[in-house]
């Protein structure tokens, strides 16, 4: 992908834009076929000694890219505003070549408390902006709020589930909210809704007595989130969920406990497992009568399991390819133009689930 | 007292999701070893599975003359996913829906291919534990579509129960309107309207879904969208490629049945209609139709006045010489279809009275473009000197379906200096620069509403019929004229020369 570069050093913000509205004009003028790309802008905030993972990631997010990436590295020690701006673009071959812009600003800690007096000359100003700021949401967000339309997290980032459950619920009084941790759910609230939506099983809604979440361990966040959902969609109370009996191997302690669902109780049991990468592994869903429906993992898709209520149990697979972790963050960027209503109430019962 | 059947009751876990829910279908594909159904439709259901979209529970048999057992055809299946498919495949999503595939080999209009096909999909059902949705998606010649249609009558296989059951049909939907009338008949004999879906791929492409978007969700283009502001429009769908090796369908087609009786009809309808009260598939067809209807089919007598045919003559394309249409391999030495027409249509109600509407669609033209092009009338007062420049031109707003989707407004602006000197300048909106999402297929799309039963992107009976009405009677006009010259054009130029005396006082084609 050829690309046009500019950097400086000890330089300002306003020498940044300038510089990107420069090296636009000079691609343009060498083939009117470019066009610069107008999605949003994403502002990610990240210590120095992350840059490279995060770089990887940003990289792997496949055609998902923002249209205009501002990386700001913090540096211990740094005094200067370093910084490098690059436009990168496919040769048009029958149509327009679209032309993605990419900041890289290198800053010190005394920088972070104006840091939006750099930020804010530098993103396309009618463009939404997405902030992310990879292992924290600390001050920095906060410094970044106003200019801020969507903010992209990642509970299952947190050491702590709960804490990061209520922070969220903060930012989503501020900004749009993408978590990432909710959208590694994405299949699995599609695969149940779909499970009960034939007409005849929908009153089976009503009757579920028992939900099993199996996750990796780092992932109780999304766990949360996906009962949560359950929860916030059928109408259940959650309780606060106390540590379990299973699970307490190698992945950690599990949760149990319950929601409460007009009259009846219903089970709700967070199961640590042993997974490669961050998620769920499986749920399952069993009602009063017998019914249970099991999805879990499986290559090239889920693998599904239905006992009926006279104990018959059928099997198949549900087709569907594991975006993996850069596919979901390129999800998380294209979610930032969406809107999910469901995102809120779902985390909202989800921190009634977290233990006391 | 009449008994009152309970509403079914809500998902309240669909609420949010972008994908809906699709009931456990069997997807049963006649024609499955032809052009259609290897470059498209099983590239687009692999799609579908890559994304997850396809139902929980999924089946898919292919019917087809050619004799072969169902590894044959699975390994012919890989061949055209990996070959055509938007995405490289994933080997595991591949295999499992590979193993979810079938051939039954046989006749059209051989029952026993029928009765192997009921106990097929029994099968299935058992293995399902569940009634599967039905949907028969007619791939092949149009010849078969009322034979296939008959015989699933005969086996019963038009309804099931607890489960629904649909036919899709592939276009051409009929060859006149005689014939499309029939079709209708013949298939309405059989399915409910309701379980039928009449394919017009055109449809399913995201640009053309993105007019209605533009009209109705724009404030800043209903008040001008009438006759009082705009001029004239133009539709443009010009290939700059042959045949190709379609000679034995292209004789029979021509132009006109190929592009402008569906996709181009389509276009003008999407761009003229009133707004629809809702996005649904009645109130939409509903409004299409009405639109349609308002289009006066013309007399016979005042078909050489509205409509010009002609084929292209040997020429250069793309620096290429190519041979005329009457020298291609499988093409008869006197051919009289048209390779190129062109049609001024009007719209006969109270938005577009007086409008003209010029359709255009050729193959080997001088570049490939499909576009709408909206012609504005001028400002009726022009105080600026128009001396030294291009001067003040009508505004144009360009819809541009293909190859850069997109919508470019043309504006008077002032060139920089001290005079002031007006010329056109372009304000541009491309999707490729504001969604950098790849758009689906428009078969992933259209499979996908066929499987959750919505219609709103296919084409209604008595819109088809519309359709072929306004067409119909240009079609028998240029039949019956056995004898005036068809006008040539040569390959690489933008179309005949003939086609400017459509044009009305003032006006010109916009340029290829």
């Amino acid at each position: 992908m050829p690309q046009d570069v500019w950097s400086a050093e000890n330089t300002t913000p306003d020498a940044i834009e300038a510089a990107l509205r420069g090296l636009l004009r000079r691609a343009h003028a060498a083939n009117e076929l470019l066009a610069p790309a107008r999605v949003l802008n994403l502002v990610v905030v990240i210590d120095a000694e992350r840059r490279d993972e995060i770089a990887e990631r940003l990289s792997g997010v496949g055609r998902y890219h923002a249209s205009r990436t501002v990386l700001c590295t913090v540096q211990e020690g740094r005094t200067t505003l370093d910084a490098t701006a690059a436009i990168h673009y496919e040769e048009p071959r029958n149509g327009i070549g679209v032309v993605l812009e990419q900041v890289e600003i290198e800053i010190g800690p005394r920088h972070l408390a104006h840091l939006e007096t750099i930020v804010d000359p530098v993103v396309v100003s009618e463009l939404p902006t997405v902030l992310w700021r990879p292992g924290g949401a600390d001050e920095v967000v906060d410094r970044l709020l106003a200019l801020t339309d969507v903010i992209l997290l990642d509970s299952d980032e947190q050491p702590d589930p709960a804490a990061a459950l209520v922070r969220a619920r903060e930012l989503l009084g501020s900004a749009y909210v993408v978590d990432l941790a909710w959208l590694r759910t994405t299949p699995w609230r599609e695969r149940v809704a779909a499970s009960f939506d034939p007409p005849w099983r929908r009153p089976a809604l009503q009757r579920i007595a028992q939900v099993d979440v199996r996750h990796r361990g780092s992932s109780r966040a999304c766990a949360l989130l996906w009962a949560g959902w359950m929860a916030s969609r059928l109408g259940w109370a959650p309780a606060p969920l106390g540590e379990g009996t299973s699970g307490a191997g190698l992945a950690g302690a599990g949760l149990a406990g319950g929601a409460t669902r007009a009259e009846a109780e219903v089970g709700v049991r967070l199961e640590p497992v042993e997974l490669r990468i961050p998620g769920l592994a499986g749920v399952t869903v069993a009602c009063t009568d017998g019914f249970a429906l099991s999805l879990d993992r499986s290559p090239g898709g889920l693998a599904a399991r239905r006992r009926a209520p006279d104990g018959e149990e059928t099997s198949w697979k549900v087709l569907g390819a594991s975006r993996g972790e850069g596919g979901i963050l390129g999800e998380g960027v294209r979610q930032a133009l969406l809107r999910d209503p469901t995102y809120g109430p779902a985390l909202d019962a989800a921190r009634g689930f977290c233990p006391a | 007292m009449t008994a009152v059947a309970a509403p079914a009751q809500e998902n309240p876990l669909v609420e949010g999701l972008e994908r809906l829910p699709v009931h456990p279908t069997a997807l049963v594909i006649f024609g499955a070893t032809g052009d259609l159904a290897h470059r498209k439709l099983l590239p687009a259901l692999y799609n579908l599975a890559h994304e997850g979209a396809l139902p929980e529970r999924f089946e898919l048999i292919g019917i087809a003359r050619r004799d072969q057992d169902h590894d044959d055809f699975r390994a012919v299946a890989r061949e055209s996913i990996e070959r055509f498919s938007r995405r490289k495949p994933d080997p595991d999503v591949l295999e499992g829906l590979l193993d979810d595939m079938r051939y039954l080999p046989g006749s059209f209009d051989d029952d026993q291919v029928y009765e192997r096909l009921t106990h097929t999909l029994a099968e299935f059902d058992h293995k399902a534990g569940q009634p599967l949705n039905r949907v028969f998606y007619l791939s092949t010649a149009p010849e078969f579509f009322p034979v296939i249609v008959g015989e699933l009558g005969r086996a019963g296989l038009n309804k099931a129960d607890r489960a629904e059951t649909r036919i899709v049909i592939e276009k051409p939907f009929g060859y006149d309107l005689a014939s499309a009338r029939q079709l209708n008949a013949q298939v309405l004999e059989v399915f409910e309207e309701s379980q039928v879906f009449r394919i017009d791929h055109y449809l399913g492409k995201e640009t053309v879904q993105n007019l209605l978007a533009f009209r109705f969700a724009n404030a800043l283009f209903e008040p001008v969208w009438n006759r009082n502001f705009i001029d004239h429009v133009q539709i443009t769908a010009a290939e700059d490629i042959g045949i190709g090796g379609r000679a034995g369908y292209y004789e029979h087609a021509g132009a006109l049945r190929d592009l402008v009786q569906n996709h181009m009809m389509q276009l003008l309808a999407l761009l003229t209609m009133e707004p629809p009260t809702a996005f649904e598939a009645n109130r939409l067809r509903d409004e299409k139709l009405k639109v349609l209807e308002a289009i006066v089919p013309p007399r016979p007598e005042e078909v050489p006045n509205m409509a010009v045919r002609a084929q292209y003559a040997r020429g250069v394309v793309g620096g290429k010489e190519v041979p005329g249409y009457l020298e291609e391999d499988g093409v008869d030495p006197h051919s009289r279809t048209e390779t190129y027409a062109a049609l001024r249509l009007h719209v006969s109600n109270w938005r577009w009275a007086g409008i003209p509407f010029y359709l255009r669609t050729g193959k080997q033209l001088a570049r490939k473009v499909t576009e709408i092009v909206v012609t504005l009338k001028p400002v009726p007062h022009l105080a600026l000197r128009s001396t030294g420049s291009v001067g003040v031109q009508a505004n144009q707003i360009i819809l541009t379906l293909q190859p850069d989707e997109g919508v470019t407004i043309q504006l008077g602006a002032k060139i920089p200096g001290t005079g002031m000197r007006i010329r056109p300048v372009n304000m541009e909106f491309r999707y490729g620069t504001s969604f950098l999402s790849e758009s689906p297929e428009a078969y992933e799309r259209l499979i996908l509403d066929a499987m959750r039963g919505d219609a709103t992107l296919f084409t209604r009976n008595d819109e088809i019929e519309a359709l072929w009405g306004i067409i119909d009677p240009i079609l028998t006009a240029w039949r019956e004229d056995t004898t005036s010259p068809i006008p040539q054009y040569p390959a690489g130029s933008a179309g005949p020369e003939e086609a400017n005396a459509l044009l009305e006082p003032g006006h010109r084609w916009n340029r290829l």
